[in-house]
């Protein structure tokens, strides 16, 4: 699984880090999402397809 | 399986079924001729002209097709048979489904004598938005009807795109009854610096109008308005017009149970629904994106024999000049309210609501991940979901 995210269309709801904490967080001064796995592992991919789907802008993309 | 309604709630619902693996027949109807769209961004990026209206699909063509989904679009619900899982449409179409998902929305709230009357405006829809912006561009004076999320959004583009805007409502403050006084006072101030005439405290009761385009809103003591444009943002009702004659308990929202469950194979999701929060122990109806989208994929486990109670915690986010506000959790303008984090003079903090002692919602100002963090501080956090990270 790949992932990428969208800095400049993200709103920081911070959704994706309460769905998925090993896979995203939030900086400290705007919130923005920080991508820190963009290879997670298979037992992260449920919840990282979760995180993408509660994206309130659709800033995560996910390649299977 | 036929969802009613194809904005962000229903297709969610879709997507989600086809995600935990449901291969069946999936039909989505919905009263709008267009594919499925974000509304968030029309009152801020489309409304300012920031985003082209291509911009706001919430999802690619090839997208939609690989969710192997019928779209039935622009047929409005008429009307549902709840033994047969039954809808008839306005446009004569009769549908049975083994379960139906209502994600009907909202209708915005007009004023009388708005019907007809050129330049005044609601915002719900792509073409409201599209057909606003048009009239603002060449317009001096908009006066804002209505002191909520959506208005307060709208007077903040309209300020960006150079026109005097006035915006009036009963509230001492915009968002007072979200925000509680402090918070909906440094609002206040901000709309104040960049520009925007509030009229706190007002009640409208009517607008003028000359050969049959609005050119005022008239307060209560007499006082009129003048204005070039009106947007009317009162909020919005419940569609459930169409459920009426179904037998379903529609009481300010279809009702539902711990489940989002309206009756045995119907069920809602989104800003039509009103189900038992059991955490919460009341029943609720929350019009915001976020949720629409948990509701429905909630909504789809459930369908698919999850069996699990809704108990979300309530988050929203608005973006008003350079404010980015989130709020998590339960805010009320009788809250007893402190700053946790931050300061309000910088512009920057978290708002903490306190109810009996324990925080009942938290309110970010540029202060986004500080305020997620506060959650877990939730009354109850451990048993809603999401409260505890």
């Amino acid at each position: 699984m790949k992932v990428t995210v969208d800095q400049d269309r993200c709103v920081a709801s911070g959704q994706c880090v309460t769905a998925a904490m090993a896979v995203f967080d939030q900086r400290d001064e705007d919130g923005v999402v920080v991508l820190l796995d963009p290879n997670p592992s298979a037992e992260l991919a449920e919840d990282v397809r979760n995180a993408a789907a509660l994206c309130p802008v659709m800033a995560i993309m996910v390649e299977e | 399986m036929l969802v009613v309604g194809a904005s962000v709630g229903g297709l969610t619902t879709a997507e989600s079924l086809r995600r935990r693996g449901f291969t069946g027949r999936l039909t989505l109807l919905d009263a709008e001729p267009r594919q499925p769209y974000d509304r968030p961004p029309l009152s801020k990026q489309v409304l300012a002209g920031v985003w082209p209206p291509e911009r706001v699909p919430l999802r690619q063509p090839e997208t939609l097709s690989a969710l192997d989904a019928e779209f039935l679009l622009g047929d409005p619900a008429a009307g549902l048979d709840v033994a047969e899982r039954t809808v008839h449409t306005v446009g004569g179409r009769v549908l049975t489904a083994d379960v139906v998902v209502v994600a009907t929305g909202l209708r915005p709230r007009t004023l009388p004598g708005q019907a007809g009357l050129a330049g005044v405006h609601v915002l719900r829809t792509l073409d409201d938005a599209m057909a606003l912006r048009a009239d603002l561009l060449r317009c001096a004076r908009l006066v804002v009807v209505g002191d909520g999320v959506l208005g307060a959004e709208i007077a903040a583009s309209a300020r960006g795109m150079g026109v005097e805007v006035t915006m009036v409502g009963p509230q001492p403050a915009p968002l007072t009854s979200r925000f509680g006084p402090l918070v909906a006072g440094v609002l206040a101030e901000l709309h104040t610096e960049r520009g925007v005439d509030l009229r706190p405290g007002a009640a409208v009761t009517g607008l003028t109008e000359r050969h049959g385009r609005v050119t005022g809103v008239c307060l209560e003591g007499g006082e009129v308005l003048p204005a070039d444009v009106v947007v009317v943002a009162l909020g919005g009702e419940p569609v459930t017009d169409w459920l009426a004659h179904s037998g379903l308990d529609v009481d300010d929202g279809l009702i539902c149970d711990s489940r989002c469950r309206a009756a045995e194979g119907i069920y809602a999701v989104g800003d039509v629904a009103r189900w038992h929060h059991e955490a919460l122990g009341v029943a609720v109806r929350w019009e915001n994106r976020t949720n629409a989208v948990e509701q429905a994929v909630a909504v789809a486990g459930d369908i698919l024999g999850d069996d699990q109670p809704y108990t979300p915690v309530s988050y929203f986010w608005t973006d008003q000049f350079d404010a980015r506000i989130h709020v998590h959790g339960e805010t009320s303008p009788t809250a007893e309210v402190s700053i946790v984090e931050g300061d309000v003079a910088e512009r920057r903090f978290v708002a903490a609501h306190r109810r009996d002692g324990g925080v009942i919602g938290v309110v970010g100002w540029n202060m986004p991940k500080q305020a997620r963090l506060r959650r877990r501080e939730l009354v109850g956090a451990s048993v809603l979901v999401g409260g505890k990270s």
